[in-house]
């Protein structure tokens, strides 16, 4: 047997002739010193530790879609039990999102701050954010407790079980953002503005926004939706 | 390069498989037209296997370093028409594979009947731990671990599960579908011929799992007849409490028969009202520590 | 106080495991002993346990890999064994232990063996090939590790405290809910996935952050080296599927703990709703194992055939293709739950195009041995054993793509050969494949040629012997997690797999002895230059083992196959390029972080499992303190002085112009 294919021109640099104009990353991509696009070599910190944190969002997100999904499909699984309408309070609901929306504006104002390399307004206006966030943790465990007491646990019914669970999720991710701003609060204090501190800071605040707008979906699809049916 | 070549295996050792029960020896309609696409798509993906395996070795052992007459052409990265074949051939198959996926996935879906002139008969079936429930609702009786249905007619099963999740399977007669609590599913098959056939269970349902089989006999019609009415004779009949004691785990349970059910006890069992069997009782030590299943 | 746990948690009545767990204890204790006495702990803490060296990670992922590789294939031998013997006899493993076994087989197998041994060489070889110095989050490489560790800890201690789940690999309810198991085997199954889930999940946040933003300038997209390509798209499964595990884990855990009902059999729970959950992160993770095998390959063939990849385009298309459709088969994994004809064939359907993407990679790894000069050192063998056994595999899986066929194989021992068939011959030897490629790049001399190619012939022996009879076995009936059966007909074919598997245990005691040969006879076969297999991308640059900060000079990518181009450059004007300025380089400090973690986490875990609740809390607020502890670190970086740096690179520079002057005028290596 023998190769009848025919054999191309002598050895070229770049065989595949791809990266002429700069590779899958665009056109802009190639020529210009932009760096973690294409072909301008490693990124910078700040970029690198932003992006990989969003990756994390995204990851948290799809987590948080499985629980969504559990819901649907278990939503009209009550079984014995009280549907969404008979155990929601609409008017603790309608101010968490207030509260936690607001805590979304002040934490924007502190990165404001932050730019503005103030210590007092920084520490003011997430020590608000905080607040704010506690708030609202405060209110839900208010409702969560009501409605164990009513007989509306989630060992009731499976409808029940995936609220908890996907409201209940949301909560403990809201009071892990807290323990971390208190802890940022802290490094503020102690450290300043370093590089390092910002960097964190802002993944705090993607964090933050990211549970608002988890909040957002929640609202939406469990208690909007959910109590329609 | 004297690579143990599997191929040969494979087809020498296929039709040694057809000779004893299994897959490959259906005893059924149902059986047999899986069997067949089976096999049919197993032509189909052979005739661009075996080619590609023996084109890679054929290549492997060409182009060995040592092999002074076989070009070396070190910049020969691409070429379009190789592209497209290679895109091409697994497309096509796939094109025609997907064919015959949609037509044998409706054609053969479990809830779906067997055509035929003779009326279908019911059986009604429990998965428990560990052993197999058939009751048979229009001839009033239940028999466990032993199925006998009248060959050439064609069954209609509606199957549930007393705890966790089991498969209904007999190889020789046809397909396979789960059984779950608090659901009903379906699944119709035929013995052609009078015969026994093995059955189990094809979903793993704990410690006592490898006792779930159970022997299918297809009996001529009058042979059939004569079984029910023999089963009407003695034993203790299937009320609640007898399913309750029944769905109790237990192993290695010898068939036996039943002469009276309760009309409901299907329908109790499926919808819930009589709750799911229970787990084991008994641990070494603890039993939310290491649970031992019933001897 | 200890919450469930007594003394009647070892199994005193069980012979195997009591004995077995002895005996590690005391290997473990005698290790220990070993290392604290001759001293070597400070080394051992320096180097390796507070590394956040990708190459360090690297190697100690494959290690764990290659451990509980050994594991898991003693649960093999015992299933094996058991099956020979139990034909109408009870055999020697009563089932409450053969089921925790064939349970402990596959979770062993799939997360503390497959994946370590993947994520490790993705480690090692990634930043390298990149033409980086690690990667984006080191500390958080070294948690990674750790954390994975913990689980297989957990997985391990289960043998000799409790017992394991007996429930399968993948714990379907409501046999894993508290009626159906009451024990505290699926909770240990939980917890050493929940933790070693998050470790694995900041794996691939690692990655698809490092492979997308941190190359060398000049490295585009597509100028990154295939295997480059396939971690990218395996690592954008982790981060999109293992969430979904860590969930659906989550929700089988609020079901055993505190009475939620998501699962069970009361209440509404719906158990088909953890089917699809639980497979919806179960096929990603398949190629999540194979995409990295698939990239091994495309390293291996084209180096050994001394040629470039052929159809590299269509070779990143084909890897985003299946990395996409990956997520939209899983249903094939229960076509026998009654979902209905037409969502059965859409899935059978959809499983069939995957194999599209799978057939072009085959075909651009046959041509690009056409034409090649190809040398058949061991990783090329496992390489075209791959090929063979791959698509036979392969085959079967779109066999049982077709419902019909399903219908008649689901849950079988045809199965069990068909996932076998593609793990083993993608996974495992690509494993073999990579690990003595880049054996000599982690430690700096060769594996013994002649031990490699025994294990690889007597390997693929063994798998043909033990899994081509069980594929017949499928096909006569048999059903798989049997503990005993009755039928004649299976009996000569599992008596079969167990002599494969005995030829299985030869194949094992071959690579242990090459791996003892190869130490011994270090000197010998040592990589003086750093590439000792004329590799063609930029890992082959540096010296065997590279410096901590691997490249002195990040280099400048200017094609493909980078490293391929600055080698011709420098045989065709017989000299290096010219050397560069040397500067210092920052690397980042190690870090016990991640093994302290990962050491609060194992007794977090513990402690759910046996309900001790005050060790639990205290064990979470531990982890999270010692998160802040790391936290509060002001100096993160170590600088290399410039000197340090121009000693090890001009070292690396002189064992390359030793080989140029020896092979003057030689042109192009044979």
């Amino acid at each position: 047997m023998s190769a009848t294919e025919v054999l191309p021109r002598a050895s070229a640099p770049d065989p595949y002739r791809l990266g002429r104009r700069g590779g899958l990353a665009g056109g802009a991509g190639g020529r210009s010193l932009a760096t973690g696009h294409g072909e301008g070599g490693p990124a910078s910190k700040r970029v690198i530790v932003g992006f990989g944190f969003w990756i994390f969002l995204l990851s948290d997100i799809v987590m948080f879609s499985a629980f969504f999904a559990a819901h649907a499909v278990l939503q009209p699984a009550t079984g014995d039990g009280p549907h969404g309408r008979d155990i929601f309070n609409p008017v603790s609901i309608a101010v968490e999102t207030a509260v936690l929306l607001a805590s979304s504006f002040t934490c924007g104002l502190s990165a404001v701050a932050t730019e503005a390399r103030s210590q007092l307004w920084t520490q003011v206006c997430l020590f608000v954010t905080g607040l704010l966030g506690l708030c609202f943790v405060v209110l839900e465990a208010n409702d969560f407790a009501t409605m164990i007491a009513q007989g509306a646990g989630p060992q009731r019914s499976a409808f029940l079980s995936s609220f908890f669970a996907v409201v209940g999720l949301h909560g403990m991710h809201v009071s892990a953002g807290l323990l971390w701003l208190g802890t940022m609060m802290a490094q503020v204090f102690v450290k300043g503005f370093r590089d390092n501190i910002l960097r964190r800071l802002i993944c705090f605040n993607l964090f933050w926004h990211a549970l608002d707008i988890i909040w957002v979906a929640l609202f939406t699809v469990v208690y909007l939706i959910g109590a329609g049916r | 390069m004297s690579l143990l070549p599997a191929i040969p295996i494979v087809l020498l050792v296929l039709p040694l498989a057809a000779c004893a029960g299994g897959v490959l020896d259906p005893q059924g309609p149902i059986a047999d037209a899986n069997a067949k696409i089976l096999l049919n798509a197993l032509e189909i993906m052979l005739a661009i296997v075996v080619p590609t395996i023996l084109a890679a070795l054929i290549f492997a052992w060409w182009f060995r370093a040592s092999n002074t007459r076989a070009t070396y052409m070190p910049d020969w990265v691409y070429s379009g028409r190789i592209e497209i074949i290679v895109w091409a051939i697994p497309l096509l198959v796939i094109l025609f594979l997907g064919g015959v996926i949609w037509i044998g996935a409706h054609q053969l879906d479990p809830f779906r009947p067997i055509e035929s002139q003779t009326k279908p008969m019911q059986v009604q079936v429990v998965s428990l731990d560990w052993k197999w429930l058939f009751l048979y609702p229009d001839q009033g009786i239940a028999a466990v671990n032993e199925l006998v249905i009248p060959a050439a007619t064609p069954v209609h099963f509606s199957l549930t599960s007393a705890s966790v999740m089991n498969m209904f399977f007999v190889p020789q007669l046809g397909s396979m579908i789960a059984t779950m609590n608090g659901m009903v599913t379906q699944l119709h098959l035929q013995a052609d011929q009078p015969g026994e056939f093995y059955g189990q269970s094809a979903q793993f349902s704990g410690d006592g799992f490898s006792d779930m089989n159970f022997t299918v006999r297809a009996l001529p019609q009058d042979a059939f007849e004569a079984w029910v009415a023999g089963t009407r004779g003695s034993g203790p009949a299937l009320d609640r409490a007898a399913y309750l004691a029944l769905a109790r785990q237990s192993r290695n349970v010898r068939p036996f028969t039943y002469p009276a059910v309760d009309p409901g006890l299907f329908q109790a069992i499926a919808s819930q009202e009589l709750p799911p069997g229970p787990g084991p009782q008994a641990g070494a030590g603890d039993v939310t520590v290491r649970p031992v299943p019933e001897r | 106080m200890l919450g469930k746990l007594t003394w009647d948690a070892i199994p005193w009545d069980q012979p195997i495991p009591l004995v077995a767990g002895s005996v590690v204890a005391l290997v473990i204790l005698a290790v220990v002993a070993w290392i604290v006495l001759a001293g070597h702990l400070p080394y051992l803490w320096r180097e390796w346990i507070t590394s956040v060296d990708h190459k360090r990670i690297g190697v100690m992922y494959v290690l764990l890999g290659l451990v509980m590789l050994l594991r898991g294939f003693i649960d093999a031998v015992m299933m094996r064994s058991q099956q020979a013997l139990a034909f109408h006899a009870a055999g020697y493993l009563p089932p409450e232990h053969y089921d925790q076994i064939f349970s402990a087989h596959g979770t062993i197998m799939i997360f503390f063996a497959a994946m370590p041994l993947m994520i490790g060489l993705m480690n090692l070889v990634v930043p390298l090939q990149l033409g980086v110095r690690d990667v984006a989050f080191p500390t958080l490489n070294s948690t990674s590790f750790w954390l994975t560790a913990t689980g297989a800890l957990l997985v391990n201690i289960s043998l000799v405290v409790g017992e394991f789940a007996r429930t399968g690999w993948l714990a379907y309810p409501p046999l894993s809910e508290l009626p159906y198991s009451p024990g505290v085997g699926v909770d240990y199954y939980v917890w050493a996935l929940l933790i070693s889930g998050v470790g694995t999940l900041m794996t691939g946040i690692n990655f698809v952050t490092t492979i997308l933003k941190i190359r060398a300038p000049g490295m585009s997209y597509m100028r990154m080296s295939m295997f480059c390509w396939t971690a990218l798209a395996s690592n954008l499964l982790i981060v999109a599927a293992f969430p979904i595990l860590t969930a659906t884990l989550l929700m089988l855990t609020l079901d055993r703990y505190l009475g939620f009902h998501f699962f069970t059999n009361e209440a509404g729970g719906n158990m088909m709703m953890f089917i699809n959950l639980i497979w919806a992160w179960g096929h990603p993770e398949v190629y999540i194992l194979v995409l990295p095998a698939f990239g091994i390959y495309s390293e291996v063939i084209s180096t050994f055939s001394s040629k470039p990849l052929f159809g590299y385009r269509s070779m990143v298309v084909a890897t985003m293709f299946i990395c996409l459709v990956s997520f939209m088969v899983w249903l094939h994994h229960f076509f026998t739950m009654g979902a209905g004809a037409d969502v059965n064939a859409f899935f059978g359907i959809s499983t069939s195009i995957i194999a599209v993407g799978t057939g072009v990679k085959v075909y651009n790894w046959m041509f690009t041995m056409y034409g090649g000069r190809i040398r058949f050192a061991t990783p090329m063998l496992w390489s075209v054993g791959f090929i063979v056994t791959f698509v036979l595999g392969g085959m079967t899986g779109v066999l049982l793509a077709v419902p019909p066929a399903d219908f008649q194989l689901h849950n079988s021992l045809f199965l069990v050969a068909h996932f076998h068939n593609v793990i083993i011959g993608g996974v495992l030897f690509a494993g073999f494949a990579g690990l003595t490629y880049w054996f000599p790049k982690a430690f700096g001399f060769r594996l013994a040629e002649s031990w490699g190619k025994a294990a690889f012939w007597l390997s693929l022996l063994g798998f043909y012997v033990t899994f081509v009879p069980l594929y017949v076995a499928g096909l006569l009936g048999m059903t798989r997690r049997l503990q005993h059966y009755e039928v004649a007909a299976w009996r000569p074919w599992v008596v079969v797999a167990g002599i494969g598997i005995v030829v299985m245990v030869g194949a094992l005691a071959c690579q242990v002895i090459q791996l003892i040969v190869s130490i011994r006879r270090r000197g010998e076969l040592r990589d003086v230059t750093g590439d000792p297999w004329d590799g063609r991308s930029l890992e082959w640059a540096t010296a065997s083992p590279p410096p901590a900060f691997n490249f002195a000079v990040l280099p400048e990518v200017h094609g493909e196959e980078p490293y391929w181009g600055i080698k011709r450059r420098a045989i065709a004007t017989q000299q290096l390029a010219a050397e560069p300025r040397y500067a210092a380089i920052e690397i980042p400090r190690n870090s016990p972080t991640g093994f302290i973690t990962a050491f609060f986490s194992t007794i977090t875990g513990f402690a759910f499992i046996w309900h001790i609740w005050w060790l639990a809390a205290a064990g979470l607020i531990a982890a999270y303190a010692v998160f802040v502890w790391f936290a509060w670190r002001d100096v993160e970086e170590l600088v290399v002085p410039a000197e340090d740096v121009a000693r090890l690179d001009r070292a690396r520079r002189q064992a390359r112009e030793a080989w140029l002057a020896a092979h003057a005028g030689a042109g192009e290596p044979a």
